[in-house]
């Protein structure tokens, strides 16, 4: 996993509630037996007609080079596919701003070096209307200070994040190496709940 | 000291380490995987040169991809065929059990769990796929993990996790004639929303959830993560007894006697504490269907649809379903009818369709699919005879597997269709590209098979 430290970058805005992750990746394209190649499907159904041609009027068909989403509350409902995560990264995203975000989603995200800040509603309609002003509005991610900025304004927030998972994606480390350390433990545990 | 919930006694048991400041090494007992969600898992493995630390707490079945037409034939597609393949190989290099195509254990996970005994009270089970809070059911800590998730749990049989906070939802009385456990579940997150559960790991409880059987429990812990929950959970009785006595991996002699004594403690104690309740009567609960893109937009199948209020989300839903807000939803014209999924594909579920459409056919604009659980769930509906009072009805019964759940195979609904389902999710394009779902119960589903339209089941039972 890479490490994460700070981003700054343009956003694109999806300003929809509820977005679940048949829409991030549709299940037809969950067929691969690798992480890889996932963006290319991202959001499949709102950025292309059935015909293939680009749905002119989505977000990823206007704003190009983000490595930030901004969603509506509750991003990553519905499914646990981790492909959800990969295509995100895959496609070039580092962080999901949301005010919400459902449980499995984040767990996977973290695991693959996709950052998601939560923020108040209040800061998320923010960085909506800044974006909207502007689209070349940049935002600010720093990892280490926990705190999201929209760069050139005195207007910022601070985020919360696990004190381990923050040390793992600051370092890149995942958790099965740490798992794998605790073997010892793991097998004392069985025998003991066994016994 | 307050007591424990049912939730707490189970995790407390499980923990194997915690980290300060962090998650909980959570010792997982029974790990099962699908086609789908293992392979980059075991490409990890792979990567890392470490064996699969426990095959044998681990049981794998082929189902969200696999044709439902013909299994004994290969795959057609490629793709999906090198998933199934991949699984397949991957199975038997790391010596895990397989219960694949042609197998007459094969069928959707959440439904071969239960119903080979391998689903036990106490134990701590993941999956590579949401519903595996179906599990719970059985007074089990269960829940959907990602495929790193799985990683973990292959590598050290442990996961790490936060412990999340606890809810009790409560559903006390009777419930009306033709109300069953999709409908309480589909009002339940009508209620509370998609969000509603999230951090939370959700016990139900109160006398209509009781009053279910091991089928009814399955299906309202099934889509406890439609909710947002991590998990439901219901503390096992004498009804989940009943149904595990003699199952193929249920403990038998001397082991069942001692494992009862310790089921028997699995409750929560009279003064635990939740986190959150919340209480529900079931007289409020009538057939219910949804008519949005998430599994909260639903309503009594007697209302109207609600009003817009100038939100986005609402707005697009109702676009995309091409319905008005604030029309009935009664005698909406509907094009599919899929019996089936990990919510409702049992035994119980084809008996309830099969009793209400004996002697009937289906109305001449609906196609109706009716795919089982499991091959011994579609062996069962044979032996019983529901086969030829669902093929005289004008129904197709196919074989196991996901299928037009989430139409990764090619059980699709066209684009532009509705389609009154059994499942769980009405997501933009889950059932196939364009296509709209109306989440229902087995009742109504199979009535709307019928008439061709949106119908109240108590009516139609009068």
């Amino acid at each position: 996993m890479e490490a994460f430290t700070t981003l700054i970058s343009t956003a694109a805005p999806l300003p929809l509630e509820n977005v679940d992750t048949d829409q991030v990746i549709p299940a037809r394209f969950l067929k691969a037996t690798t992480r890889a190649g996932f963006g290319d499907n991202l959001f499949r159904d709102w950025r292309y007609h059935a015909d293939g041609t680009m749905k002119e009027d989505f977000v990823l068909n206007k704003v190009k080079g983000a490595a930030i989403l901004l969603a509506g509350k509750n991003f990553g409902c519905g499914s646990s596919r981790e492909h959800a995560a990969w295509a995100l990264y895959d496609y070039g995203f580092r962080v999901v701003v949301s005010s919400f975000f459902a449980d499995i989603f984040k767990n996977n995200a973290l695991n693959n070096g996709l950052l998601p800040v939560q923020v108040s509603d209040g800061f998320l309609q923010k960085l909506f209307a800044a974006v909207a002003a502007d689209p070349q509005q940049k935002i600010k991610i720093d990892l280490e200070n926990q705190q999201i900025a929209i760069v050139g304004r005195d207007e910022a927030e601070g985020f919360a994040i696990n004190a381990y998972k923050k040390h793992c994606l600051l370092n890149g480390l995942d958790d099965i190496d740490f798992l794998i350390s605790k073997k010892d433990a793991i097998e004392k545990f069985e025998r003991r709940a066994l016994a | 000291m307050a007591g424990k919930t049912l939730f707490d006694k189970i995790w407390d048991a499980h923990v194997v380490e915690a980290v300060p400041d962090g998650p909980q090494v959570l010792y997982i007992d029974r790990h099962l995987i699908h086609e789908v969600t293992s392979p980059q898992a075991f490409a990890g493995l792979e990567k890392r040169g470490i064996p699969l630390f426990r095959p044998q707490q681990t049981i794998a079945t082929a189902d969200h991809n696999v044709p439902t037409k013909n299994q004994h034939l290969p795959i057609n597609d490629p793709l999906s065929k090198s998933q199934v393949d991949a699984l397949i190989a991957n199975c038997a290099r790391h010596g895990v059990e397989l219960y694949g195509l042609g197998h007459p254990n094969q069928g959707i996970v959440h439904v071969i769990g239960p119903e080979l005994g391998i689903t036990q009270p106490g134990m701590t089970i993941v999956c590579g796929d949401s519903h595996t809070s179906t599990h719970g059911a059985f007074g089990c800590i269960a829940f959907g993990i990602g495929t790193s998730e799985v990683e973990q749990v292959f590598s050290t049989q442990c996961i790490l996790q936060t412990r999340p906070k606890t809810m009790r939802i409560k559903v006390n009385g009777s419930l009306a004639e033709g109300v069953g456990a999709k409908d309480i579940i589909l009002y339940i997150i009508a209620q509370i929303s998609t969000s509603g559960g999230t951090g939370y790991f959700v016990e139900f409880a109160g006398s209509a959830i009781e009053s279910l059987s091991m089928e009814g429990r399955m299906t309202v812990c099934n889509m406890s993560i439609e909710l947002g929950a991590r998990g439901g959970m219901i503390a096992p009785d004498e009804t989940t007894f009943a149904y595990m006595q003699g199952r193929d991996f249920a403990p038998k002699g001397e082991e069942w006697a001692k494992n009862m004594a310790f089921w028997k403690t699995l409750y929560t104690d009279e003064d635990a504490v939740f986190d959150k309740e919340i209480n529900f009567a079931a007289a409020d609960i009538e057939p219910m269907i949804t008519y949005g893109t998430n599994p909260a937009m639903g309503v009594g199948v007697s209302q109207p649809l609600p009003v817009a209020n100038g939100d986005p989300s609402f707005a697009k839903a109702l676009d995309y379903m091409q319905f008005a807000e604030g029309q009935p939803i009664l005698d909406q014209e509907v094009d599919f009818v899929f019996i089936g999924s990990c919510t409702n594909s049992r035994i119980e579920d084809l008996r309830e369709v099969a009793a209400l459409v004996k002697g009937r056919k289906k109305a001449a604009n609906i196609t109706a699919w009716i795919v089982p659980g499991s091959k011994r769930v579609e062996e069962q509906a044979k032996e019983e005879g529901l086969d030829k009072i669902l093929a005289e009805a004008g129904f197709e019964l196919r074989e196991p597997g996901c299928s037009a759940c989430l139409a990764m195979n090619e059980d699709k609904i066209p684009a532009g269709k509705y389609c009154v389902s059994t499942s769980n999710r009405n997501f933009e394009g889950r059932q196939g590209p364009g296509s709209r779902t109306l989440l229902a119960s087995p009742a109504t589903a199979a009535v709307a098979a019928i008439t061709g339209k949106i119908t109240d089941v108590r009516k139609f039972l009068n």
